[in-house]
């Protein structure tokens, strides 16, 4: 039994994606097994943050296959409400809902989508917020929280609706350095009780530790894939080397 | 000027209340109007923002005047004599309340527009990320927060409409303007009507001020 086959989580063959004449991902086949945290990197145009916003069609897909959990999501006639319920996702600009309070923030699609009644909800997302080390936050509004304060909020957010699946769009990189580590520390403990995730990052600590698998990408194609060890101590792309030697 | 005031004062205050009741049809309609129409500019479906964009751009390429007369005499034209339909008949509160909707309506579209494309569509994502279908995302999230935003457009529009009003006073519905001139015709005191008229004008459009500002102060969130 110790060696049961991994659930594929997420399968992406032969993905296309292109705005008007612009062909932003030209041939992406990826697998993610539940559990696994698959890092993506990658020069900026590159594509990442396109291919995860392929995952929970925030952007529609031009061509290729897109399974999420056993949904094929290209599949213009799937519930993509209901896949989204089980994807969670992480934007670089936090986009908590202005108009609400943490705790509404929280409340609002479980609540909304009768996922779970209001008290519930309400317990949850206070579960939730105490995870993210913000109890104390429930009442404020998001113009009153730091950056880094933001985005655990964001997670926390995504999290009450009890995804199986964690989408990160560069989640740091709209964050003062010394708020970086605060979310990755909250990331590094969702990797940890074994959430499935996909980072798009430029921290390659980040990547490097906390990573089961670090994915390459220029030019709308995924270059090269392994381990952190092998792609940060041996790259074998001589574009990946190149990269990795600005970077680091 | 006390002549006006103790003949006429009556009179005109009652023109008042009737240039308020048509702007209140009127300004009601056009929210209706504005937020179909508003909603239909900013949706995927080609249909839906083709037809919106055919409406604002008609009744704004058209001056109100003409949108009146069109509205009071030539659609029951229409109907009664070219269609030989007949029966239709149009009240000038009725005519006056359609073309005040229609027109304020247009506008209020455009307002409303601009408002929810001015909320950051990371606002949109994020709900969308989390399972809301995109009616319950604009209504739960994007609408409260464009709402803010479009609040002092608006209350300038209603401005602008309840001065409107005073156009209709050409299908001779008995509104302000159009007393104001009988009561010239009768003592030819125009210096003396007119000011009054003027000062009537103002008063209600600073007591509409005021309240816009109490009520910009109470949606504020969380201040």
């Amino acid at each position: 039994m110790e060696h049961k086959e991994k659930k594929i989580a997420i399968h992406v063959s032969h993905l296309k994606k292109s705005f008007k004449q612009l062909e932003v991902l030209k041939d992406i086949s990826l697998d993610v097994a539940e559990g696994e945290v698959v890092v993506i990197i990658g020069p900026s145009g590159s594509g990442k943050s396109t291919l995860l916003r392929c995952l929970n069609r925030l952007e529609a897909a031009s061509g290729g296959e897109i399974v999420i959990d056993g949904t094929d999501i290209t599949d213009r006639k799937c519930d993509i409400n209901k896949v989204r319920e089980r994807v969670g996702m992480v934007f670089q600009h936090f986009n908590l809902f202005n108009n609400m309070n943490v705790l509404r923030n929280l409340m609002l699609a479980p609540v909304d989508l009768k996922k779970q009644d209001r008290e519930t909800a309400r317990k949850k997302a206070l579960e939730m917020l105490g995870r993210v080390g913000l109890s104390d936050k429930a009442q404020a509004y998001p113009h009153q929280l730091s950056g880094g304060q933001k985005q655990r909020v964001a997670i926390a957010r995504a999290l009450c609706m009890l995804p199986d699946i964690m989408l990160f769009d560069e989640p740091t990189s709209a964050l003062d350095p010394e708020m970086v580590g605060e979310v990755l520390e909250v990331m590094k403990h969702l990797a940890h009780i074994g959430m499935t995730m996909v980072v798009v990052t430029h921290e390659m600590g980040f990547a490097r530790e906390v990573g089961d698998r670090v994915i390459f990408m220029d030019g709308g194609l995924i270059l090269e894939e392994g381990t952190p060890e092998a792609i940060f101590g041996n790259p074998q792309n001589p574009r990946t080397r190149d990269f990795l030697n600005k970077v680091l | 000027m006390t002549r006006i005031i103790t003949t006429y004062g009556q009179l005109l205050a009652v023109a008042m209340g009737q240039t308020l009741l048509l702007a209140l049809y009127g300004l009601f309609f056009a929210c209706i109007i504005g937020m179909i129409v508003g909603i239909m500019s900013v949706v995927s479906s080609r249909a839906c923002r083709f037809i919106a964009a055919v409406f604002v751009n008609l009744i704004r390429g058209v001056p109100m005047i003409v949108l009146a007369y069109f509205i009071f005499f030539g659609v029951p034209y229409l109907w009664n004599t070219i269609l030989g339909i007949g029966g239709m008949t149009l009240t000038a509160l009725q005519a006056g309340s359609i073309c005040l909707a229609l027109n304020c309506g247009a506008y209020m579209a455009e307002i409303i527009r601009a408002g929810i494309e001015s909320v950051d569509v990371g606002q949109m994502e994020a709900a969308r990320s989390l399972g809301l279908p995109w009616w319950r995302s604009m209504v739960r999230v994007v609408l409260p927060q464009a709402i803010r935003t479009m609040i002092p457009s608006i209350i300038n529009q209603f401005i602008i409409t309840l001065k409107d009003t005073s156009i209709l006073s050409v299908i001779g519905f008995p509104e302000l303007v159009n007393t104001a001139k009988n009561v010239v015709a009768a003592t030819f005191m125009s210096f003396q009507t007119w000011a009054i008229v003027g000062a009537m004008y103002l008063v209600v459009i600073l007591l509409l001020q005021w309240a816009a500002k109490a009520l910009e102060r109470r949606l504020k969130y969380g201040a």
